[in-house]
């Protein structure tokens, strides 16, 4: 854990979605590792490294809001696209045709601290060493820099950070009772077509002990 | 034009007056509501809807700034024909498509330099490939209300029917939901990363301000009532990757009551509220008021 960060993020909505409920989206109590991870990798990321998230500090309660919009029912069609761009032709949605209400029950007033560390891929150069990426990364996060716009599981709800440089800031939660918060995604193993691992967090003081409760569920594969 | 090398954040600050401007069709098409503060909400999409419809407007299917999500069948039309005209360009690059992957490579690339949305919002394309998707650098967030809002129902009735056997009830009552007036903030992100493989440009981002400075004027409706917008701020950062946390920037922006603690009553025009930029201590990013 020599090349750990802690990264304090907050936001007014976040959506981490349930696979099983992805169309009328409701989201998980908490951010999953996955999300987080894609936090990280929004300040900072190279083919040369990867995130693995230790722990997630849950500050604030969990508290849930429902959003419906009217969205697409459908994704773009690349053979169209292809068609038009080979040929003519109108190319358009229209989203009357397309249309779907769609209620999303979404996470309110989040703020959690992500611990994490990264290892080195096999794609990392002679360059690459763990001192340049972590100073990298805390460079970034100290002066407010990013790839992208971090999100808290959508790009609508964008999320806010800063480095943690000084102590914890206190959980809301930390005197709950520990809770099991049943099985949850722990992110996609990319190596093996997208294949989800899921694993079964709990939370104890408002504290997730991601890599602890990962090898205790034995990432499960469906 | 080349891609973006800055960053920029963005404050957008629009009001309505009498009307509504975001119905939620959880709620029976009254005015989005934030339950627990009771200030108005209006959704990302919303406004992305708005910016699209103004771009199709105001380019009028100029070549490079279709917009591939539309609404209604009227636009279609014009933009079949705008289509036709200008987007018949015959592909320059190669010959024959050797792979898959590049095919649908080529495809996204395509889809960004013909439509502004594509390019600005980014797209979902189903190919069983990833680089069928494309995240765009323009992100917006949900705009929330300065103030809790109240909204109104008001009745209304028409003097005709719909439906022959209805003939002798003569009228018809309906309902429709206004806000009195609100005054909504919303905040956006426009990453310059993104920008550069989206080819997101500079020419794109005026027409972007313009949009957001003017959609409302073309989105008059019987539901909308009065809707402009008021102020637009830009934090345009020195470095391509950004110089100071967004919400240090967002919090330089604040909208007060005027003569708070004096007066009371609710705000009824952009006049009783008081806007403040403070831009004392700022390095490396520049404040502009684009409206």
């Amino acid at each position: 854990m020599a090349y750990g960060i802690a990264l304090h993020v907050w936001g007014e909505y976040a959506l981490f979605t349930r696979p099983e409920t992805k169309s009328e989206r409701m989201s998980y109590e908490v951010i999953t590792p996955s999300a987080a991870r894609g936090i990280l990798e929004a300040i900072h990321w190279k083919p040369a490294i990867r995130w693995f998230i230790d722990k997630l500090h849950i500050l604030n309660p969990v508290c849930f809001d429902s959003i419906r919009r009217n969205e697409l029912a459908c994704k773009g069609s690349a053979q169209n696209a292809l068609q038009a761009m080979k040929k003519s032709g109108p190319l358009h949605i229209a989203v009357e045709d397309v249309r779907q209400q769609r209620a999303a029950l979404v996470l309110r007033r989040v703020a959690y601290v992500i611990e994490a560390h990264f290892e080195l891929t096999d794609k990392a150069g002679p360059d690459d060493n763990e001192g340049k990426h972590l100073d990298i990364f805390n460079r970034r996060a100290r002066t407010g820099q990013c790839f992208h716009r971090p999100c808290l599981g959508c790009r609508e709800f964008p999320a806010h950070f800063s480095l943690l440089e000084g102590s914890l800031p206190p959980s809301q939660l930390a005197d709950d009772a520990p809770r099991d918060l049943g099985w949850m995604l722990y992110d996609l193993d990319f190596a093996h077509n997208m294949q989800p691992i899921f694993y079964r967090p709990r939370l104890a003081g408002g504290v997730i002990d991601v890599a602890d409760c990962l090898r205790r569920s034995g990432e499960a594969r469906p | 034009m080349s891609a973006l090398a800055n960053r920029y954040e963005f404050v957008l600050l629009f009001d309505v007056e009498n009307g509504n401007p975001n119905g939620d069709p959880d709620a029976g098409n009254l005015p989005r509501i934030d339950p627990e503060t009771g200030c108005g909400l209006v959704t990302d999409v919303c406004l992305k809807r708005k910016i699209r419809n103004y771009v199709g407007l105001a380019k009028n299917g100029e070549e490079g700034f279709n917009i591939y999500i539309q609404e209604k069948a009227v636009l279609n039309q014009r933009h079949e024909q705008a289509y036709k005209a200008c987007a018949l360009e015959p592909d320059k690059n190669g010959k024959r498509l050797p792979k898959k992957a590049e095919d649908a490579a080529r495809v996204t690339a395509w889809m960004c330099a013909n439509f502004y949305d594509v390019r600005a919002f980014g797209a979902v394309m189903s190919t069983e490939i990833n680089c069928g998707q494309v995240r765009g650098p323009v992100q917006l967030a949900f705009a929330r209300s300065v103030e809790p809002i109240v909204p109104q129902e008001v009745s209304i009735t028409r003097m005709a029917v719909t439906n022959e056997k209805d003939l002798e009830k003569e009228r018809t009552m309906g309902r429709k939901a206004i806000v009195p007036y609100g005054l909504y903030r919303a905040e956006g992100y426009i990453s310059a990363p993104f920008a550069e493989k989206t080819g997101f440009d500079e020419n794109d981002l005026e027409l972007l301000w313009e949009a957001l400075r003017t959609m409302f004027e073309h989105d008059h409706s019987a539901a909308r009532g009065k809707m402009s917008s008021r102020k637009l701020f830009v934090f345009k950062h020195a470095n391509r990757l950004g110089n100071t946390p967004a919400h240090a920037l967002f919090e330089r922006v604040t909208v007060t009551r005027k003569g708070s603690g004096t007066v009371a009553g609710p705000a009824r025009a952009f006049s009783d509220y008081d806007v403040q930029v403070r831009r004392d201590g700022l390095e490396s990013v520049e404040i502009l008021e684009k409206l």
